[in-house]
């Protein structure tokens, strides 16, 4: 009994010192600050998880702030964000799809980006949302196109295989496909992917029109898609592409099987599609199939390039946190995690290192070369959401058969007239 | 008697024939969702695609309930699409009782802008609405009671401004027209207050126009899903229509799941039409009203 009062003395006296030291020593802690991150990425359980570890590790690695993520299913995404800022509820950090960032930042819905020059300059050009000279997004993956091709088919059908010092040209893909036609093996020659819609139109089609010579308005001062859009380059395009579709070489609307599985199963030769499906063909095909570059169709071969990006919110009361969050979740290491988990192109070198399927020799690493060597950016002005629609419409008339140059001009006012009603998208002041 | 077989064959016949027509999709919804993307892709363009062949399984199902918090969703619209019933039943009832029974100067021009409204559609009135929402007062008892500004992020988004609806109101005028005066003019006489004579004679007179109301605004708050999107950023105001989102991604869209999805969101409608079918079908008869 007296041992155990002793002892129980002896323990009062060293919580009471604990007590008062712990009083004098540490400060008062205070409570993070909480940032919001929305992400398109709900319902995609991948993508949305690494967002998840990005803001745990970033929120355990310090504590002044404190990351909180809200996923949006990716369909209603750009709505909610535009309705979110009319009733000026925007959260400091967004994710935000590539050809959009211009119409945001000109909305004012952005606020620029500072990130450090070092970090910045390892990232490829598409993977920089910037408008009007200033970085208002960053891109944590990218994605390319490539032709998808077998190398059974190549060599059955006499074909050379491109490389991406020497494509194909104009003539030599045209030959391919009439030659996998010809074959009779195949039920069409290449899908084009019509199976699906929206973004995919201009983001797959619009860079086979800028390599014959055309484009999707005049980038020099974005004012006018005349000459452009419609001009004798665009006028080839759109005859060849038509083509393609009325020499029955492609299904003029696929169906979902055609789509996803024509080119895997052998009833289609080729596939223009992106990096996003080639993981899905090499586990079916192996070793046969392989990926070629973009024809060079005239000017040079070229591909789409900008994938889903992050960005700052101009409401945001904390924009030295945001920035902060961003430096930390552009880390190599993280972006790579989108390319092993989800096969998405890595934006930067270091990341491409770090990654099991687009390192150097690896089966898939044409796409990050494809990337940084074709791709070009789209439009980088706030009017390319409604050129986007307007090309999407016009490309449907032409592959079912309207007059050409018909529909290329009636694309070109409706794109000059939205450009004009809206004073050319001048900067707000 | 011979005709009238003849008749009543070929009724039972087309009969038949339309609704086997009519529950072929809700059948490819269902064999469906229990197919692998793939094989529910190749048996699309045949007939394979209305039946259970092939590898079944209950995939899609368990993948819908890790992808999305299924209970919530079902929770939250449950909940908004009752709770705009009750309180519609409740204001627009009144107001066509007020219209219909009460004399009071200005009422045929109250009806006349009521019945105007009809002619908005929902999708001119919602970038107007959504302003409105995001400056309207409310109140949080989250640190201390204190006001707050902006209804997004809840359930009264959802709910107060569906709760008055013009057809509804519409409805209610011409039904209480039809009851007779002489019940409102005998309830006077003894006394009775206008609220009292709401309550006690025309409610109850009024069942099947009830029945209707419920349902016909039950099932758009049900569907709802451009008002939500804009309005709802948090996952767990989120009504079971956006939920159905989740399985849209950027090329690679779950058509398995999307089926499993659907089935299990139609299941509550289902059982409500078919809880309610007779009362419903003879509030459609009794009101000329035509789904």
């Amino acid at each position: 009994m007296k041992h155990l009062k002793r002892s129980m003395s002896v323990m009062a006296i060293v919580i009471a010192f604990a007590l008062t030291a712990s009083i004098f020593a540490a400060p008062a802690q205070a409570a993070p600050e909480t940032i919001v991150l929305w992400s398109h990425a709900s319902g995609h359980k991948e993508e949305i998880n690494i967002a998840y570890q990005i803001a745990k590790d970033f929120n355990v690695s310090q504590t002044k702030y404190s990351v909180e993520i809200k996923a949006f299913p990716n369909p209603n995404y750009n709505d909610a964000v535009v309705a979110a800022a009319a009733g000026k509820s925007l959260p400091c950090l967004l994710d935000i799809d590539a050809p959009v960032t211009p119409a945001w930042a000109w909305a004012g819905y952005l606020s620029p980006l500072t990130i450090d020059k070092k970090t910045l300059s390892k990232f490829s050009k598409t993977a920089k949302g910037i408008y009007d000279g200033k970085l208002y997004s960053l891109g944590i993956y990218d994605a390319a196109v490539g032709l998808f091709a077998k190398k059974s088919v190549l060599k059955s059908l006499a074909l050379r295989t491109p490389t991406i010092a020497s494509p194909w040209s104009l003539n030599e893909f045209n030959d391919a496909l009439a030659k996998a036609k010809a074959s009779g093996k195949f039920d069409y020659a290449i899908s084009m992917g019509t199976g699906w819609d929206g973004e995919w139109y201009p983001y797959a089609y619009s860079p086979l029109l800028q390599s014959f010579g055309g484009d999707l308005i005049n980038r020099k001062d974005m004012k006018s898609a005349e000459g452009a859009l419609n001009g004798p380059e665009a006028k080839a395009w759109g005859e060849w592409f038509q083509n393609i579709f009325t020499s029955g070489y492609a299904p003029k609307k696929e169906s979902a099987t055609e789509r996803d599985t024509g080119f895997t199963t052998g009833k289609i030769a080729f596939s223009w599609s992106g990096n996003w499906t080639a993981k899905d063909a090499l586990a079916k095909l192996g070793d046969d199939f392989v990926v070629l570059p973009p024809p060079n169709l005239g000017t040079r071969p070229v591909i789409g390039g900008g994938s889903w990006q992050w960005a700052i919110s101009s409401t945001c009361n904390n924009k030295a946190a945001a920035n902060e969050f961003l430096n930390f979740g552009l880390q190599s290491k993280y972006i790579a995690r989108y390319a092993n988990d989800l096969t998405y192109v890595p934006g930067t070198k270091e990341a491409t290192a770090l990654s099991v399927d687009y390192k150097p020799g690896a089966p898939l690493a044409i796409f990050q070369q494809l990337a940084s060597k074709y791709a070009l950016i789209r439009p980088a002005t706030p009017a390319y959401a409604f050129i986007s629609t307007v090309y999407e419409k016009m490309t449907k008339d032409i592959i079912a058969g309207a007059n050409v140059q018909t529909a290329l001009d009636a694309a070109v006012d409706e794109i000059d007239k939205n450009l004009k009603n809206n004073n050319y998208y001048k900067k707000k002041k | 008697m011979k005709r009238s077989r003849l008749s009543l064959g070929f009724s039972l016949l087309s009969m038949s024939g339309l609704s086997i027509f009519f529950i072929f999709p809700l059948v490819f919804m269902v064999m469906s969702s229990f197919k692998s993307n793939d094989s529910l892709l190749q048996d699309v363009s045949s007939v394979r695609a209305f039946l259970p062949v092939g590898h079944l399984s209950l995939d899609n199902y368990w993948e819908v309930f890790n992808r999305v918090p299924f209970g919530r969703f079902l929770f939250n619209s449950l909940f908004v699409s009752t709770a705009t019933v009750v309180l519609g039943l409740f204001l627009n009832s009144m107001i066509g009782f007020a219209i219909a029974k009460m004399e009071w100067r200005g009422k045929k021009m109250v009806l006349s802008i009521i019945l105007a409204l009809l002619i908005l559609p929902f999708d001119v009135l919602a970038i107007p609405m959504l302003y409105l929402a995001a400056k309207l007062p409310w109140f949080s008892f989250t640190g201390g009671f204190h006001f707050t500004q902006g209804w997004f992020n809840s359930y009264q988004i959802q709910i107060l401004p569906f709760a008055a609806s013009a057809f509804s109101i519409f409805l209610f005028v011409q039904y209480f027209k039809g009851l007779p005066k002489e019940l409102d003019e005998a309830a006077l006489v003894d006394g009775a207050s206008w609220f009292r004579i709401y309550r006690s004679i025309a409610v109850p007179l009024s069942g099947p126009v009830f029945g209707t109301v419920a349902i016909l605004t039950f099932l758009p708050m049900w569907n709802m899903y451009l008002w939500p999107a804009i309005t709802i950023q948090d996952e767990k105001y989120r009504s079971i229509m956006l939920g159905l989102q989740y399985f849209y991604v950027n090329f690679g869209t779950s058509w398995g799941q999307i089926m499993a999805y659907l089935t299990l969101l139609t299941i509550p409608i289902v059982i409500l039409f078919l809880s309610m079918q007779r009362f419903f079908v003879t509030s459609v008869a009794s009101s000329g009203i035509k789904g």
